[in-house]
């Protein structure tokens, strides 16, 4: 019902008009946790939400409400007759979402609406099936001549699911393909607040190469570089429980033929997180501090802005190791054969000998650190900025929240306005009007319940969805790092093999 | 001539032992505070010290290559000048860059630094004490006055550095001789032992060169590489203590593993520098030295030519030849002498370098295990404590 979206203020002082030097609230008493109109700081929830104060600015249309919104204010705060009195300034009050009585701090007390307060008791839904599937991407192949060449990469599934019509299957894809796939998957999933995971980036520079038909290192290593990150993009998708039901993700991986994607220009996931972002900034322009009745997100929000932050840095700090360890590799393997040219200029046997050992050592040494390059990168990096993009997925989801919130809110005002121009309707004779007006407002009362229900169910959504990527994010960061490790291990054992066949050969000098 | 022992080990004469005891880094110059031991009777003491700078040391190095009696010999190279330049440039950045940065990260970098700038005082001091040790063991050198004044003389030797005049002599002085040098090179020598030694060092040296520069590159990406895992520590660390997950203990156990590899690493390079770089460099100025010498005998072979030609035609021409005579002889004297003690002196510096390239590439070599099994152990630990952890 509308009228318990807001607060009982008790008896008519919803439709009491204001007049100068009246107090807005007469009942002060009536607002649970607020009966010191002063004492209270202006994020607490105030009960008598939209109250009188509506009438100073509902003149004209919604959207210039929020126009001119620029400044919280509490119901309760002295200075409110002032700024009322003053003329159509701000006062938006924000509004507490949910339910009946309005405690302060609502995280604890909404045990009726969230089950849980602490995402690790959500449980997770799938049933039926065990995940049970993996997805390889390989063999490039180059398709075409040209400026319209394109790489076909080959997708293979293998799983044991029932969802599937096959156990083990392939088909062809471009990478356009997979950016479709993305849009739509975001287009249908971000806004309801999943965390759709993004896909690869386009690079115009890296793909021309390959177009132009140069079969040099630096092509093949993007090549290779974007086979493994669509690799990594399809894994993470179907690890979603939501999005590998997806008839979309489905017909991606089985169908032979796909609907070529179009305009991916404007849909790439990039692209696709400009435009959350730029609706992200306009919400924020409007600056309505959307009044978090929910520590949760709050909370969570900070977290992930911190983190994004920390991941960036410490991306740069491994991108830039990849590259010295590059350049490692290839003075190494400048200094072996310099060193082969002076043993073969060293007139003692011996010693010309021993420098072309160690030219050779040299030379297996710059492989290995090309190699602990490639890990470097593969691992490490590539998993941080698989990181810091999702979480640009993390921050927009939250960002639809607030939108969903702010529809819901403007739905409620638009209602509390059509509901005072009905009480002036009713003193006019115009039947007609009346019954308008009448018709308009059960129909904005169904809005603002849709409103509400939307709200509670991203809110819901979002808190398992934070909660999956949490206990994914430990997974990857171990597993991967632990790999990484790993790799370095190696890279040890045989550093330590080559100088023990070397030890002797320099003892041997005499 | 009687065979000389071969003498690689320039400490185990007791009649006189050389070393820098201390040295102090100032401003714009550092002091070197030069001990001697010596049973020898020109000193007035058996053990003394005197401080000296840069400079000093080059004139002395100078003065032996502007001395006739020494034509015959390797003239030890002398010392690089200390250059702290770089570093304090670095120190200065850090400096500037301190608002930006942690106090942690301040310290930690400001630590790193003061090391660098330590281990470049070190090597300063190092190859300063390499060259007087190579002049007390030579048995000629160690002779010399005007080392003994170095040595002993406890006033500043006020040699002030070149002025403009002296450097562009000298600048023109390089050009003949290279211009010579080059001349020279072409003439075949009849002594089948020099015309070897002239196209091996010829060859030698420009490798050495090559060497020297390509080893100076590949320990800078090192040491680049060493600064990375440093960031990458620092980024895990504040990683860890923001996490809320499970994350955070696996963060902070892996970055207090990188904070000690990279220490390792770092280690790695500054072993690379000293067992490789900087032995690489040193022969650098040792294969100079020595070519410097067969310049000289190159010299006096054409003056001793040009003698023998100038007797010729004074006897032809009945004028003058008990001049030439002279003359002839005196070219003939010097040029043997040069031959002779060159022959032993390029022997000598073969010995030398062959075992100086023994002891550095066995140490490299026993260093670069000794720091990969270090890493490894670190590497493999951490890991058994993250899989036991999962």
């Amino acid at each position: 019902m509308a009228d318990t979206v807001r607060d009982p203020p008790p008896d008519g002082t919803d439709f009491h008009e204001l007049e100068d030097g009246e107090e807005l609230f007469p009942e002060p008493a009536a607002a649970p946790e607020e009966s010191q109109p002063a004492s209270l700081p202006a994020e607490d929830i105030s009960t008598n939400s939209n109250g009188p104060k509506q009438d100073l600015l509902f003149d004209d249309d919604p959207e210039d409400l929020f126009a001119e919104a620029t400044e919280e204010v509490s119901l309760d705060s002295p200075e409110r007759d002032v700024l009322l009195s003053d003329g159509p300034s701000p006062a938006i009050t924000p509004i507490t979402p949910p339910t009946s009585v309005i405690t302060p701090r609502i995280g604890h007390a909404h045990d009726d609406m969230f089950t849980h307060s602490s995402f690790d008791e959500i449980e997770e839904e799938e049933g039926g099936d065990s995940f049970d599937i993996h997805i390889s991407v390989s063999d490039p192949e180059k398709v075409g001549d040209g400026m319209n060449a394109y790489m076909a990469y080959k997708v293979t599934t293998k799983t044991s699911m029932s969802l599937f019509k096959q156990k083990d299957f392939s088909v062809k894809r471009r990478f356009s393909d997979f950016l479709g796939l993305h849009s739509k998957l975001a287009s249908k999933y971000l806004h309801i607040g999943y965390i759709v995971p993004p896909a690869p980036e386009k690079s115009i520079v890296g793909m021309t190469k390959v177009k132009v038909g140069k079969e040099d290192q630096s092509s093949n290593e993007f090549v290779e570089k974007r086979r493994s990150a669509l690799e990594r993009y399809l894994m993470r998708t179907v690890k979603h429980p939501i999005l590998l039901k997806d008839p979309d993700v489905l017909q991606f991986l089985e169908s032979s033929e796909l609907p070529r994607a179009v305009s991916t220009q404007a849909l790439s996931s990039a692209g696709l997180l400009r435009m959350v972002n730029k609706a992200a900034d306009a919400v924020n322009k409007m600056t309505i501090k959307m009044n978090e009745s929910d520590a949760w997100f709050e909370e969570k929000q900070q977290h992930f802005e911190n983190l994004d932050v920390q991941l960036r840095k410490l991306h740069a700090s491994v991108e830039s190791l990849v590259c010295h360890r590059k350049e490692l590799s290839v003075n190494t393997a400048q200094f072996a054969k310099s060193a082969a040219m002076l043993g073969n200029s060293e007139d003692h046997t011996a010693l010309s000998r021993a420098l072309s050992q160690l030219a050779e050592v040299e030379e297996k040494i710059d492989q290995l650190h090309q190699d602990q390059a490639n890990g470097d990168f593969y691992l490490f990096s590539e998993l941080l900025g698989d990181y810091v993009r999702l979480l640009t997925a993390v921050k927009g989801v939250f960002e639809h929240r607030m939108k969903t919130w702010q529809k819901w809110q403007d739905s409620q005002m638009l209602l509390q306005k059509k509901r005072e121009a009905e009480a002036k309707l009713q003193f006019t004779n115009k039947p007609d009007k009346l019954q308008q007006a009448k018709d308009e407002i059960k129909e904005l009362e169904g809005k603002v319940q849709q409103g509400e229900r939307d709200f509670e169910q991203i809110s819901k959504t979002i808190r398992k969805e934070v909660s999956r990527f949490e206990k994914e994010r430990v997974k990857d960061f171990k597993t991967i790092i632990v790999k990484y490790l790993e790799s370095l291990v190696l890279t040890q054992q045989q550093l330590i093999k080559y100088w023990e066949a070397f030890l002797p050969e320099a003892k041997a000098i005499s | 001539s009687d065979p000389r022992a071969v003498n690689v080990d320039l400490q185990t004469d007791a009649t006189l032992q050389v070393d820098i005891s201390d040295a102090l880094s100032e401003r714009d110059k550092v002091k070197f505070t030069v001990h001697t031991k010596s049973t020898l009777p020109n000193f007035k003491q058996n053990e003394f010290s005197v401080v000296r700078q840069h400079e000093e040391f080059i004139w002395l190095h100078d003065s032996f290559v502007e001395n006739e009696e020494y034509a015959g010999y390797i003239i030890p190279p002398a010392p690089p000048r200390p250059d702290f330049d770089a570093s304090r440039e670095k120190l200065q950045k850090l400096g500037e860059g301190e608002g930006s940065m942690t106090k942690e990260e301040f310290t930690k970098m400001k630590q790193e630094l003061e090391a660098e700038y330590l281990a470049i005082f070190k090597k300063t001091v190092a190859m300063h004490e390499v060259f007087l040790c190579r002049v007390a063991a030579h048995p000629v050198l160690r002779k010399d006055l005007n080392f003994h004044v170095f040595l002993e003389y406890n006033q500043d030797l006020s040699v002030r550095g070149k002025n403009k005049k002296e450097k562009l002599e000298d600048f023109f002085k390089n050009v003949v001789k290279s211009a010579d040098g080059v001349l020279v090179a072409g003439v075949k020598d009849v002594d089948d032992f020099f015309e070897h030694e002239k196209t091996f060092l010829l060859e030698y040296h420009n490798r050495v060169k090559d060497a020297s520069a390509k080893s100076d590159r590949m320990i800078r990406s090192h040491k680049n590489a060493a600064d990375d895992i440093n960031r990458i520590a620092s980024s895990l660390y504040t990683l860890g203590t923001q996490d809320s997950t499970d994350l955070c203990k696996f963060f902070l156990k892996v970055s207090e593993l990188f904070e000690k590899t990279r220490k390792i690493e770092a280690r790695v390079a500054a072993d690379e520098d000293l067992k490789l770089a900087d032995l690489l460099k040193y022969y650098l100025r040792e294969s100079q030295a020595a070519k410097d010498l067969l310049y000289r005998r190159s010299r006096a072979l054409v003056d001793y030519e040009n003698a023998n030609k100038a007797l010729d035609k004074a006897r032809a021409k009945n004028r003058d030849v008990l001049q030439a005579e002279t003359s002839q002889q005196l070219c003939c004297h010097k040029f043997e002498k040069i031959s002779e003690s060159a022959k032993q002196e390029l022997i000598d510096f073969k010995t030398r370098r062959v075992a100086a390239f023994r002891k550095n590439l066995v140490e490299l070599a026993e260093l670069e295990l000794k720091h990969a099994k270090g890493n490894l152990q670190l590497l493999q630990s951490c890991l058994g404590v993250l899989k036991g952890n999962t």
